[in-house]
Formats: structure tokens, C-alpha cells, sequence
């Protein structure tokens, strides 16, 4: 019994010191983010500002046009989340229920561009962004970004795990393809595709490097690409820096918040035996 | 409506599923399609249903030919073995959604949703998730759901095979009831020869893609036309036993023992009396003959099981294992030398070659 309760002990102490870790760094940010200038960098560190300076978060979001980025951030975030649900829902029911030549050869070649690292893509995405003349402009931002192989994955292997019977169920009761996915396949997947979502979303609210390549005007930008305007010649602002970082990180936060059970909820198998 | 199957086949790459086959099911009868795994009783059920094309032969609905017909006009209901509820609906979505499908008004199709959960005795469940329903009341909502739209057809896909023993008596029952109130075409599919037996009117026994025997099935058990037909039906099985036929072609001439039985009917067919033969006889079919005048069978007892009702006698003719069903009446032991007399008309005597019954 206490031997029990003691290993139970240790769990949970190792647990602790985990979430610990994985929390300091948000905990530092916040911490600068009400330091004074004057306070960021000193000697030994000051986790609790003598001052709290709300301050800060005012002169941040003044700094930069923050109000553009976060206009420019949620376009794209909502374009390029729908169109890659959009994308990936076709994809997966053609790759598993529909019977096509070549269909499994495909399958495994889009598998293989996972292997692919995103970095090796930029300059060749790039050169044919501005063939095209969509350099600097939101489509730039979005088209590229429109698919992904992993969600096409994920969603077709979830769609493989529904019943067959269940779509000549659909077909006897008159339900065309088409319907059938819209009125069947996806009300069932929905927790595989708020996963689906919420990853898209994360992704594309903080994607850095991409929208800092392809746009070069000020009312373009995106919010990570925004927080440049705190480090300029004459050194960083920490303080302002991490008070804009801890702003824009927020809806993320509430995001992921709000839609946890959908990730961790089972899937509902009911109605289906055998 | 009347459904008719003429040389339907079915191949896939090189399997033949289904070879040939040739049935005529009359309007309101309930058939049942039957054999064992493999032998493609649910591939010519997804043939009627029209989830499979048929590779060659014709499938009429009525005077309808419907080969090339969708699934959705062909005016059929099914329910799966799996009963392939939608998850996410509720039992009165479930029910509605075919009417959905048909573009019935709303208000309608609610009407006619309520009235046939009420005919499938659910119609306090239907707000419920299938998700929380009994298995048999997920196969009520599948059957609501199949009849709804008034199909001229209902097909079963082994629609008992996921109850446990209790239910499936009971939903057995169900399915007859319901279908004797609608009066529809039915046609079952089963790999449960007592479950067959007891709810169709006609049975199609199939073996390797070919119909062996389509009758009713008492005569299927009393008449077999071959061996397969004879040993698929019965429990315990029927009993085998290799025999020669004298050249009156009425004397059987026994295996090891060498004895003679004599056969109250004459063959139907010449046969040759050389050609290899074997006798069928059902268990209940057996006696015990306590007049040595008489004719019969001599065996020798090796076990006598208490069965409830009855006896059952395990017996052995030379090499030949035997089972007799018999009245606990008359007492035998262990051992014991006894005369099995067989009921009249009730011998069977197949070509061991092409598995025909040369009596029947």
C-alpha cells in the first residue's frame, strides 16, 4: 500500500518537474514581457518585476501595425485552414473509397514528399510564386499551404476505418457519393478533423519563415513576420518583444483550450457491431 | 414482387462465386439463402441488391430486367449483418433519412419514420444514438429503416448472426412477424440451417456457387436430392454408411458385417452393382427393433448418451460409427448387440460419384 503510494509519489514528481519545464519558457515570457527596460537583463534573473509593467503590452502593440497583421493573420488562417479541409476531405475518400487505376502508386508517392524537408521547397516555391506575379499579395500567402499530405493521411485512415457496409447502406437509401461523404463520412470524422484543424491553424498562425520570404510591403505581413520591428539596429526591446509574442500566442492558447476534447475524444464507433 | 434469377454468375478475377444459378421466388414468400461460408449466398444477395453486377445471366424484378438498374431504384430495403446504423443520427433521423434521401416533405416522412418504429416496437427509443441501444433494438431501427420507404424487397444479411442465442430466437420471430404484416418479398441470408428451417418458406441450400436444392424446408430434410444437401441439414448429422447393391436393386448389401437390408422402394435410376453407394439415414430415423423376425441393422452399442427427451445411441457396424436417436424406453448397455430398424421411406441411398439420391 505505501509502496504504492510512493511510486504514485514519484510519478507525479517527474510529471511535475516535466510540465515545469515545458512552462518556464511561457512563464519568462510573461515575466519580461512587465519587466522595465532596465530589469530584462540583469543579473541573477528577477523572475517576479519589482514594477509590473502592463504598460508595455500598449507600447507593443502601438510599435508596429499590429492591427493589419492580425487582420492579414486571420485571413490567411482562415483561407488556408478551409481550403486544406476542403482538399484533404476530396483526397481521402477518393484515396479510400474510390477504386482508381493507379490509385495505391499515387497514395505512396504523396507519402514520399513527406520525406521531403519544407526547406528544400522554398526557393523552387518561391520562383514559381513570382512567375506567376503572387509575390507580396495574400494568394502567396494561402495557395501554397492549400494541402497537406499528412491530414490526407490521418483522414484517410480514419475513413478506412468506417464501415464499408455503411456506404452501401447509404446507397441502397438513394445517398449519392457526394452525399454520402457530406452527410456521412464527415459528421462521423469530425474529431479527426478538428485534430486536422487545429494543427493547420497552429501552423499557419505561426509560420515565420514563408510569409517573411514572399511579402515585402508593411500591409501584407503576418503577425510573427511583425515581431521583427522589435529588433533594429540599436539592439532588441525584450520587453516589448515578448509583450507582443504573448499577445499573439493567446488565441492559439484559447483555440487549443476550447476544442482539447475534440483531439482526445475516442471515436464514436457506435451503431456499427462486427 | 416476384424475383427471378436465370444462369446468374458471378466471377471475380478467377473465382467464380456464384455459377449459374437458377431460382424463382414468389411474390410475399420469405426465402432463405443458405450454405456454408464461401459458397455465395451474400454475394447473390449483393447481386439482388445491386451492390454486385452480375457477370452473366439475367435478374428479373417482377417483368423488370434489372442488372444494369442503381441499387437506389431498384424499390429494395436491406439490412447488414453489421445493421450499418449511421452513427451520428438519431433513431428517427435513421429511419427518416431514405425518405430524406427521396425527397419526401419532412412532415411526412417523420409520419411514416414514427409509424414503422411503432410497427418494430422502438418508437419510445427514438431519440436515442444508436450507440445506446441493445443489439436487437440497432436491428429493429436497421429493419424500421429498411421498410420504410415500402420496398417491393428485403434483404438480410445475416441479420442474427451478432444477437446472442436468447435474442436470436426472439428477433427470429420478429422478422416473421413483421414480414407476414407486411407481406413482403424476402430473402434471408444465413449459414444457420435451424434458422432457415424454422422461418422460410422456401429454402436455397448452395455449395461452391451452385444451387444445390431450393424447396421447402421440411422436404428439403426429408427429400434431399444429394449427399450435401442430406449431411448440411440435421443435427446430429445424418449417418454414411458405404453399401453395395445387390442385383434385385432392392438388397443393400452392408459394409464389414456383409448383411443385407432390404430397401422398401426400388431405385430410381439403373445403377450398376458394382458402382460404390451410401446409405443415409437420420439418427431419429433409427429404431430399436426388438423382434429378431424382423429386418434391420445389427450394430453394437459403444455409448448411450441421456439427451433430455430422448437417447442417443452411439453405435458401431464394423468400422462404421453410427448415432441413433431412440426412446429411452427400451434400456440398452455398454456393449450390447442391438437390431436398428429404420423408419419407412426414411432411407436415403446416394451414388457416392456425383452425390445423387437414387430413391427420391
Amino acid at each position: 500500500m505505501q509502496k504504492e503510494a510512493l511510486s504514485k509519489g514519484f510519478i507525479y514528481l517527474l510529471l511535475i518537474l516535466g510540465s515545469l519545464l515545458m512552462l518556464l519558457p511561457f512563464i519568462w515570457m510573461i515575466s519580461t514581457s512587465l519587466k522595465a527596460a532596465n530589469e530584462v537583463m540583469i543579473m541573477p534573473p528577477k523572475w517576479i518585476p519589482t514594477d509590473i509593467q502592463w504598460g508595455n503590452y500598449i507600447k507593443a502593440w502601438f510599435s508596429a501595425p499590429f492591427a493589419v497583421y492580425s487582420v492579414n493573420s486571420v485571413i490567411v488562417l482562415i483561407a488556408s485552414t478551409i481550403g486544406e479541409l476542403i482538399t484533404t476531405i476530396l483526397a481521402a475518400y477518393a484515396f479510400s473509397r474510390i477504386n482508381f487505376y493507379g490509385r495505391d502508386i499515387i497514395f505512396s508517392i504523396l507519402l514520399g514528399t513527406m520525406m521531403v524537408p519544407g526547406e528544400v521547397l522554398l526557393i523552387p516555391n518561391f520562383v514559381t510564386l513570382s512567375n506567376l506575379g503572387w509575390i507580396d499579395h495574400y494568394q502567396a500567402l494561402i495557395v501554397p499551404w492549400l494541402a497537406s499530405v499528412f491530414s490526407i493521411f490521418l483522414l484517410r485512415q480514419f475513413f478506412l476505418s468506417i464501415p464499408k457496409e455503411l456506404s452501401f447502406a447509404a446507397k441502397i437509401d438513394g445517398c449519392s457519393d457526394f452525399r454520402f461523404l457530406w452527410s456521412v463520412m464527415v459528421p462521423l470524422a469530425k474529431p479527426a478533423l478538428i485534430t486536422i484543424a487545429i494543427l493547420k491553424a497552429i501552423g499557419s498562425w505561426n509560420a515565420f519563415m514563408w510569409p517573411l520570404i514572399v511579402t515585402s510591403s508593411e500591409n501584407m505581413r503576418t503577425l510573427p513576420v511583425g515581431l521583427i520591428a522589435f529588433s533594429t539596429d540599436t539592439g532588441t526591446k525584450y520587453e516589448l518583444l515578448m509583450a507582443a509574442s504573448s499577445m499573439i500566442i493567446l488565441p492559439m492558447i484559447i483555440l487549443y483550450i476550447v476544442l482539447q476534447k475534440y483531439i482526445i475524444e475516442g471515436v464514436a464507433r457506435a451503431g456499427i457491431k462486427g | 414482387m416476384k424475383i427471378q434469377l436465370r444462369d446468374i454468375t458471378m466471377r471475380f478475377d478467377n473465382v467464380t462465386a456464384v455459377d449459374r444459378l437458377n431460382v424463382t421466388i414468389e411474390e410475399g414468400t420469405l426465402v432463405s439463402l443458405l450454405g456454408p461460408s464461401g459458397c455465395g449466398k451474400s454475394t447473390t444477395l449483393f447481386m439482388l441488391a445491386g451492390l454486385y453486377q452480375p457477370t452473366e445471366g439475367e435478374l428479373y424484378f417482377g417483368e423488370r430486367l434489372v442488372n444494369k438498374v442503381e441499387p437506389e431504384n431498384r424499390e429494395i430495403g436491406m439490412v447488414f449483418q453489421n445493421y450499418a446504423l449511421y452513427p451520428h443520427l438519431t433513431v428517427l433521423k435513421n429511419i427518416m433519412f431514405p425518405l430524406k434521401m427521396a425527397k419526401v416533405p419532412k412532415k411526412e416522412a417523420e409520419e411514416r419514420a414514427r409509424e414503422m418504429a411503432a410497427l418494430v416496437q422502438i418508437d419510445h427509443l427514438l431519440d436515442r444514438k444508436p450507440s445506446q441501444l441493445s443489439g436487437g433494438q440497432q436491428q429493429r431501427v436497421a429493419i424500421a429503416r429498411a421498410l420504410v420507404k415500402k420496398p417491393k424487397l428485403l434483404l438480410l444479411d445475416e441479420p442474427l448472426s451478432n444477437l446472442d442465442a436468447r435474442l436470436r430466437l426472439e428477433m427470429r420471430e420478429e422478422i416473421r412477424r413483421i414480414q407476414q404484416e407486411v407481406g413482403i418479398t424476402t430473402i434471408f441470408v444465413t449459414h444457420d440451417q435451424e434458422e432457415a428451417m424454422s422461418i422460410s418458406d422456401k429454402v436455397l441450400l448452395m455449395k461452391d456457387g451452385k444451387g444445390q436444392q431450393f424447396s421447402p424446408p421440411q422436404d428439403m430434410y426429408d427429400y434431399p436430392e444429394n449427399q450435401f444437401v442430406a449431411q448440411f441439414m440435421g443435427n446430429p448429422p445424418i449417418n454414411l454408411l458405404s453399401v453395395k447393391l445387390g442385383n434385385d436393386l432392392q438388397t443393400i448389401v452392408l459394409p464389414d458385417t456383409e448383411d443385407t437390408y432390404q430397401l422398401d422402394s426400388l431405385v430410381k435410376s439403373y445403377v450398376d452393382s458394382n458402382s460404390k453407394l451410401e446409405l443415409g439415414v437420420r439418427p431419429e430415423d433409427f429404431y430399436i427393433e426388438s423382434d429378431l423376425a424382423k429386418a434391420g441393422i445389427t450394430v453394437e452399442v459403444m455409448m448411450v448418451e441421456r439427451i433430455g427427451r430422448d437417447n442417443l445411441l452411439y453405435a458401431r457396424l464394423g468400422q462404421t460409427n453410427l448415432r441413433a436417436i431412440v426412446s429411452p424406453d427400451v434400456k440398452v448397455n455398454q456393449g450390447e448387440r442391438v437390431k436398428l430398424a429404420i423408419r419407412p421411406g426414411r432411407t436415403h441411398l446416394f451414388d457416392r460419384s456425383n452425390g445423387q439420391n437414387l430413391l427420391h
